[in-house]
């Protein structure tokens, strides 16, 4: 067989639906596919604790996904993606531990919930634009939050909800491996529903309305429709990602959700690369993984100079901070595109000068 | 009946009045030319039509029916397509994509198709994809279909401008002074492709240009415009002949020389 990790010159197609396919040649689908079955593999050789920081990554990555669709995508920015997180993760909490719902239902719903309410909160979206938009949304990340502490009979107000892993049948996903395999299925389903819509008629309309919204309305889209669509179908997946999350460390808490939140999901799509899918799932991992790495560090020199405990703590907060303010003057594509760059460099090797 | 009949229609920006009480009409299969000197109001007027801007008083029809106070897109799905004078494509997509875009209302897929793709939506991304070919082919742009219109050069982007518009398979095309700042090659191959749009597909045509000798050649009416005033309308002849027209150019050019 062909070595997928080579790159291909030259490639000639004979038929439109070939020429659009997701996977632009054979050997793209390979190197595609392999790296999917890694990701179903690597379980079995790792512990439960590399294993649940892979979990964190899926779930990050379905949120990212959702917030670069409508950010990255639509250009439409918000910073209420902590509080839909929150409406996805309570939803779900509200219907299977206080209702009884089986999760299999409520996970859908907690993504029509946030769906609906993120529709809801990009209403103004027809009228504000970039900074002021921002500023909207922030207010629907302070409302959200506010509903959700002061709520207390159904929310249990600051002291959070408690839930539970799901089941199939007598099988609790209880163990780390199962419930990453759980999304990670899901997260494929997104990866795979969100390249559709770019490559079709919904996916060029909100890229239209991001890049000039006069002609797009003079193509005959509904700036209204569609910026309203990209809420809802956003905060779908941020929705899920929130319920995710919430039966994975089981519990929910109002101070989970906060506008620190928000900006960490920014920064994922900012560091992996505003309208890229592969950028958000990098992004989302690159973030997930950046304070543990930092943390690993830090520990490794605590043990030499104990008295510095503080001083590294704080170091790592810089780290981070620091990483992110240099992705963005250096690599403003992203990781998505240093990936691209890879593959071009490598596309031309060994002659690339 | 006319495709198109605008009566009285007045707009005016803070003390410029950008259109002063114009009327005119334009017959099903015609080419119709609006002229007049630089901020005559020419502009104004097409976006009038698609709905950009709001007149204050007149009516535009399209077909018989009143289209003021329609929205923008609803206006594109009764089969208006426009070109602007400033380049409005979508400069991250690839020709192929700006063309689909032109095309955005003939197609359905929605969210749920377009995200489930195979089936439905796929089939019609190839059905559409073989009429974009055919303006693709009209339009002699076989070799940039896959670039990104970003990196074309002027004069490609104006043809992908004109052609975006052609997707729609439109009853009537504005086209906003498509061949400006473009070499006397370049103008005779748009000129051959608007005249290979209205007679091939029986598009209206609604041109704004400056070139005169072009205007002359293609067109079967005229509409003159100064200071957003109509100052002549009738066929070529009749508007080489009208006095105001004249003075208008020729004082137009006593300014300029
Ligand atoms: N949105 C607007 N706000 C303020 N003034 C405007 C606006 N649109 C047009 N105008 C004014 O209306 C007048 C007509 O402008 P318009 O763009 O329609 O001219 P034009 O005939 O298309 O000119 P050109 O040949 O240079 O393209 C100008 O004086 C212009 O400054
Ligand atoms: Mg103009």
């Amino acid at each position: 067989m062909k070595n997928p990790f080579v790159m291909e010159c030259g490639n000639y197609k004979t038929r439109y639906d070939k020429d659009m396919a997701i996977f632009s040649t054979k050997r793209v689908k390979v190197r595609m596919l392999t790296l999917t079955l890694l990701a179903f593999l690597f379980p079995l050789l790792a512990d439960s604790y590399i294993i649940g920081l892979a979990t964190l990554c899926a779930i990050a990555s379905i949120g990212a996904i959702g917030l670069n669709i409508l950010t990255g995508f639509t250009g439409q920015i918000s910073i209420g993606v902590g509080a839909f997180l929150g409406v996805g993760g309570y939803t779900s909490a509200i219907l299977t531990s206080t209702l009884g719902w089986s999760f299999w239902i409520a996970l859908p719903v907690a993504g029509i919930v946030t769906a609906s309410v993120g529709a809801l909160f990009g209403i103004p979206s027809l009228r504000l634009k970039g900074l002021y938009l921002a500023i909207a949304t922030l207010a629907a990340q302070f409302i959200i939050l506010f509903v959700i502490s002061r709520w207390t009979g159904v929310t249990g107000g600051t002291s959070g909800m408690v839930l539970q892993r799901p089941s199939i049948g007598s099988f609790s996903l209880m163990s780390a491996s199962s419930y990453y395999y759980l999304c990670l299925m899901i997260l494929l389903f997104t990866i795979v529903y969100s390249l559709n819509i770019f490559r079709s008629r919904t996916g060029r309309a909100f890229l239209a309305v991001r890049d000039r919204d006069v002609a797009a309305q003079i193509m005959g889209i509904n700036l209204f429709t569609y910026k309203v669509l990209s809420f809802a179908i956003s905060s779908f997946f941020v929705g899920v990602a929130g319920a995710l999350l919430a039966h994975y460390t089981m519990i929910v808490s109002p101070e989970l959700y906060s506008i620190t939140v928000s900006i960490q999901y920014l920064a994922m799509i900012l560091v992996g690369g505003l309208g890229s899918i592969l950028g958000a799932v990098l992004g989302a991992i690159f973030i997930t993984l950046l304070p543990v790495g930092l943390g690993m560090f830090v520990d490794q020199f605590a043990v030499y100079m104990p008295d510095m405990q503080n001083t590294l703590a704080a170091f790592q907060e810089l780290a981070f901070g620091a990483a992110i303010i240099l992705f963005l003057i250096f690599e403003p594509g992203g990781l998505a595109h240093i990936w691209s760059n890879i593959k071009n460099y490598f596309k031309l090797w060994p002659f690339s000068y | 009946m006319s495709i198109l009949e605008v009566e009285n229609v007045s707009i005016q920006f803070g003390g410029v009045k950008a259109l002063d009480d114009v009327s005119y009409k334009l017959e099903k299969g015609e080419i119709f030319s609006l002229i007049g000197p630089n901020g005559a109001g020419k502009t104004s007027m097409l976006n009038c039509i698609s709905g950009l801007y709001k007149p204050a008083s007149g009516s535009i029809r399209f077909k018989g029916q009143e289209i003021i106070g329609m929205k923008p897109y609803k206006r594109t799905s009764l089969g208006i397509a426009r070109a602007f004078q400033n380049i409005a494509l979508f400069e991250h997509m690839s020709v192929l994509d700006n063309l689909k875009l032109g095309r955005h209302v003939k197609m359905k897929a929605g969210l749920f198709s377009s995200g489930l793709y195979w089936g439905a939506a796929e089939k019609e991304e190839v059905n559409h994809r073989h009429s974009v070919e055919q303006v693709i082919e009209f339009l002699e742009m076989q070799d940039i279909r896959h670039t990104p219109v970003g990196t074309l050069p002027y004069g490609l982007k104006k043809r992908v401008e004109v052609g975006r518009a052609l997707a729609l398979e439109p009853e009537v095309i504005l086209l906003d002074e498509p061949m400006a700042g473009m070499n006397s090659s370049e103008k005779e191959d748009m000129a051959r492709f608007i005249l290979d749009m209205h007679e091939l597909n029986g598009i209206t045509v609604f041109l704004i240009e400056h070139d005169m000798g072009v205007i002359m050649d293609l067109s079967d009416k005229i509409a003159v415009l100064d200071f957003g005033k109509r100052i002549g309308f009738g066929t070529p002849e009749e508007i080489q002949e009208n006095p105001d027209v004249i003075k208008a150019y020729l004082g137009e050019q006593e300014v300029t020389t």
